[in-house]
């Protein structure tokens, strides 16, 4: 069956200073169809679509409408062409209802007529099968409602092109199987569809066409129904590349953190962590998953210092118990004083007594291993800052979400920010760079991080990069609890499953592994458990060795206790 | 910055002019000083061109009077010297606190209040105790009453995270009140002066301006160190640049911004010391001859670079120096004619950074 063109892209260039962002690209769009433009981050499938939505404008070659030659100025020209683009982040006025959205700017000769509108998107409604209330504010929505409030404004505008940026990235399993019927019943209905995307199983669900793009050049356009993932990841990635995480069977766990009951109330009086108990276990990653801003990062926060808290306990586990004291952890005031409440004994198993011992005796009883301990060490974390928290001797390594914002310092070089954990080592007033210039080369070989140099400030990075550099660093000081928030957005495939592959090492390391993630199919394959959170409540824990994604999404939206 | 290609950040597309801008991704250091000696070059040659317009002279004798006021005689280079000197001074006063992106704005009024201690100390003390223990006394006196200066804003910012750069702004009328006062109610004779005083003099070596002279190139070395080599400089880095990354490696961010401001104090007072106690105790309001502002645009001239600010406070000093041989030379007798120079020589440095970040491309020979 062959459709009719509606847009043709004709050598196509757009430029960003030396950096070119489309490459002599052409490609079409047929009439009915929805169409994926699949690529990495920064291939240049948002550049594209900005110039079809009047954002940009290109440097060289053609846009055919219709088959006629158009220059699109201005988001105005683009909707006097049709074409109405949803953009990742949405442009929407809070303290508006739905319908003041979707008819401010409008200019069709009838004023301003609120009633009017409702109307028609009533009838939209009833069309492809949304649900709005018109009247409610967008402040007080969800993104999946505020998603729809974006269809049906663009849709209001008259456009029968639709352009998606990553229209799934926010949302739940069950809202997005509602998405895909919207979508599907609006081709049906002759609407032309483009989803900018990265996600392959969305690819293949709900696209009858392919464009992949590969550093801002057009690889190929296919049908979804002639192609598999193999081979879009390849034209994608431009080699032949394994997409396997290593999962191996949990052995050895102890536990390692205990959260107990914690509560927590953020500057707005919102109640983020609401009686939130588990325990997170050596060798084994803990997988947390929920809406984004359910709570995942207040949580992490919590257990590394940065988050008061109302109430509840964070209780870190030190196997030492029949392990010797060693002055690592410990000065020698902490071991006499230790020593006094009895909770050492010798490896013959009488209990240790310093009275009498000279402190040059007691030095050589330690460094010689004959002290051992009587019983694990059990701490408490709450309360205490980061430095504390290290000065306890726990080595608790945490990826922020915000790399640029909170993990590292993007106008130092990898140097510096490699030294930020590490710096205060020592007692003279001046910095050693000595070691954390060994360590940056450590990282930069062995994490194969892109860089001119390793005085190139970490902002210039691209984003992989910049998260291979702080997972390094994180990993570096062999952690005994590693938390990483969402550590593969916006990574390409490839550093993707280096960092996979990075977590499930210190897995078997022993380390305790807490990955908050946003992708279903890699929490499911990473982790050993997935803790489930919905505003700020633990709706489940389940085995991920058995569970099911739409069980998964099931959790992420229940709201009954 | 490649990566924030927004569309609010992206230069706006003109599709009727011949050419369009774009941003730049690295710049040749030599490029970039030709930059900004052309456009030190245009702000000096319009600056004459407007003073010729406004006498008889020839804008040649612009330039001619502008080095023979800097360097016409050995005294005037000294002079000149002094003043660099002086701002470098304040300048390494607030580059601490500008590195951690603490706007203190505030230079003028800790170093008056400085001046106005160690004055005080002079004034009351003079004569009936030994030199030496009075010129200590203002020394520590000039220190502390800097840091205290500085120190309340800093407290407000640490635990109630006020907006430094008013508080600090406004620390400044505060003291320039508080010198006032103490005229009105010190000085029984009435006069608009506070008396110059003979005591309280640091000695001589080779001239009264060397000593502080050295004292503050030393100074800026030290800084310059201090900044970049140790853990305390690291420290006000990372806070400058992000509070959430310093909470998070464990910084006591009040602590860092306290400790960096009490430095900034300390040195804010010394030079108030210095201009009391460099030629012998006299006071005004405009003892600090503003240069708490100067050094702001110093500061940011050299991009809180301490080496580089050797050049641009001297630069600063050279045209302000030069310029009032100008203003002699070619009969102006309104003050206002160095500030419209020396405000057009900056807004020359500062225009010419957009040919540092962007470059302009035209539409007939494309890149690649």
């Amino acid at each position: 069956m062959a459709k009719e063109v509606l847009i043709e892209f004709q050598n196509i260039t757009k430029a960003f200073g030396s950096l070119v962002a489309n490459n002599g690209i052409s490609m079409d769009v047929l009439r009915g169809e929805i169409l994926s433009v699949l690529g990495e981050n920064g291939c240049g499938k948002t550049t594209l679509m900005n110039m079809l939505a009047g954002i940009y404008y290109p440097d060289s070659g053609r846009i055919l409408i219709r088959g006629k030659e158009t220059a699109i100025r201005s988001p105005k020209d683009a909707f006097d062409q049709k074409i109405g683009m949803i953009h990742q982040h949405f442009k929407l006025i809070p303290v508006f209802s739905a319908a003041e959205n979707v008819v401010l700017g409008v200019n069709n000769g009838s004023g301003y007529n609120l009633k009017n509108a409702k109307k028609t998107i009533g009838e939209m409604c009833d069309r492809y099968g949304f649900h709005i209330d018109p009247d409610k504010k967008i402040y007080e929505m969800s993104v999946s409602e505020k998603q729809t409030v974006e269809i049906i404004k663009v849709l209001y505008r008259g456009a029968d092109i639709l352009i998606l940026d990553e229209p799934t990235a926010v949302l739940t399993p069950q809202e997005i199987e509602k998405l895909f019927a919207v979508l599907r019943a609006m081709r049906d209905d002759g609407k032309s569809i483009i989803i900018i995307t990265h996600k392959l199983n969305e690819v293949m669900e709900i696209s009858d066409r392919v464009a992949v793009l590969r550093k801002g050049q057009h690889i190929a356009t296919v049908e979804t129904g002639k192609t598999n993932v193999q081979q879009l990841t390849e034209m994608m990635v431009g080699k032949k590349i394994t997409l396997n995480i290593d999962r191996e069977q949990v052995k050895d766990t102890a536990d390692r953190l205990q959260i107990v009951d914690l509560n927590c109330t953020n500057a707005e009086g919102v109640k983020v962590l609401d009686h939130v108990s588990f325990t997170a276990k050596s060798g084994e990653i803990l997988g947390i998953a929920g809406i984004a801003g359910s709570g995942q990062k207040e949580l992490l926060e919590a257990i590394a210092g940065l988050q008061k808290l109302d109430s509840g306990s964070i209780i870190f586990n030190r196997p030492k118990k029949n392990l010797p004291v060693s002055f690592f952890h410990k000065t020698m005031g902490q071991v006499i004083a230790l020593a006094a409440q009895g909770k050492f004994h010798y490896e013959d198993g009488t209990p240790v007594d310093f009275t009498g011992k000279s402190k040059k005796e007691i030095r050589a009883l330690v460094n010689d291993g004959k002290i051992l301990f009587n019983e694990d060490e059990v701490m408490s974390l709450r309360d205490k800052t980061p430095l504390q928290i290290r000065e306890l001797g726990v080595r608790l390594s945490f990826v922020p979400e915000d790399r640029l914002g909170m993990g590292l310092v993007g106008s130092m070089d990898i140097i510096d920010n490699m030294m930020l954990r590490s710096y205060r080592k020592g007692k003279s007033i001046l910095l050693n760079r000595k070691r954390p210039e060994t360590l940056a080369n450590e990282v930069v070989k062995g994490l194969e991080v892109v860089t001119p140099d390793l005085h190139t400030p970490v902002r210039k990075l691209s984003g992989g990069n910049v998260q291979k550099v702080l997972v390094g660093r994180e990993i570096s000081s062999a952690p005994k609890v590693l938390m990483a928030a969402y550590p593969v957005r916006g990574l390409d495939i490839n550093s993707s499953y280096l960092i996979y592959n990075l977590l499930s090492k210190q897995k078997k390391d022993g380390a305790a592994v807490i990955f908050v993630g946003e992708d279903l199919d890699v929490l499911l394959g990473l982790c050993d458990r997935i803790l489930v959170m919905n505003a700020g409540r633990v709706t489940g824990i389940v085995d991920a060795r058995s569970v099911t994604k739409e069980e998964i999404g099931f959790l992420m939206t229940k709201t009954d206790k | 910055m490649e990566q924030k290609n927004g569309p609010a950040s992206m230069p706006k597309q003109h599709q009727g002019l011949p050419f369009h801008i774009i941003k730049r991704v690295n710049i040749p250091i030599w490029k970039k000083i030709l930059v900004y000696a052309i456009a030190i070059a245009g702000g000096l040659l319009l600056s004459g061109l407007i003073c010729a317009a406004f006498s008889d002279e020839s804008p040649l004798y612009f330039f001619t009077c502008l080095f023979k006021g800097a360097f016409g005689t050995e005294r005037k280079i000294w002079l000149l010297l002094l003043d660099a000197a002086l701002l470098l001074g304040v300048s390494m006063a607030l580059i601490p606190a500008f590195k951690m992106k603490f706007w203190n704005l505030g230079g003028n009024g800790q170093i008056l209040i400085a001046c106005l201690c160690s004055y005080s100390l002079s004034f009351f003390l003079g004569g009936k105790i030994p030199e030496w223990l009075l010129l200590l006394l203002m020394f520590a006196a000039s220190l502390v009453s800097g840091i205290i200066w500085a120190l309340i804003p800093a407290l407000f910012k640490a635990f109630f995270n006020t907006n430094e750069t008013l508080f600090t702004l406004m620390m400044n009328y505060i003291a320039t009140g508080i010198v006032l006062y103490c005229r009105a109610s010190w000085i029984s004779s009435g006069s608009a002066q506070f008396p110059t005083l003979t005591n309280g003099i640091l000695p001589k070596i080779y001239n009264n301006m060397l000593p502080t002279v050295v004292v503050f190139v030393l100074l800026t070395l030290v800084m310059f160190v201090y900044l970049k080599y140790s853990k305390h400089g690291y420290e006000i880095s990372v806070v400058g640049e992000s509070v959430n990354t310093a909470k998070y490696i464990g910084i006591n961010v009040k602590k860092v911004i306290i400790r960096t401001m009490i430095l900034s104090g300390a040195i804010a007072g010394l030079v108030g010391f210095f201009l009391i106690a460099r030629t012998g105790p006299g006071l005004s309001g405009d003892t600090t001859n503003n240069m708490g502002f100067t050094a702001i645009m110093t500061s940011w001239l050299a991009s809180f670079n301490p080496l580089l600010m050797f050049l641009s406070c001297f630069f600063i000093s050279f045209i302000t120096r030069g310029m009032s041989q100008v203003q002699q030379g070619f009969h102006l007798t309104s003050n206002s004619i160095v500030s419209i120079v020396v405000g057009l020589i900056y807004f020359c440095v500062i225009a010419c950074s957009f040919f540092i970040n962007y470059r302009i491309v035209f539409r007939k020979k494309e890149g690649k």
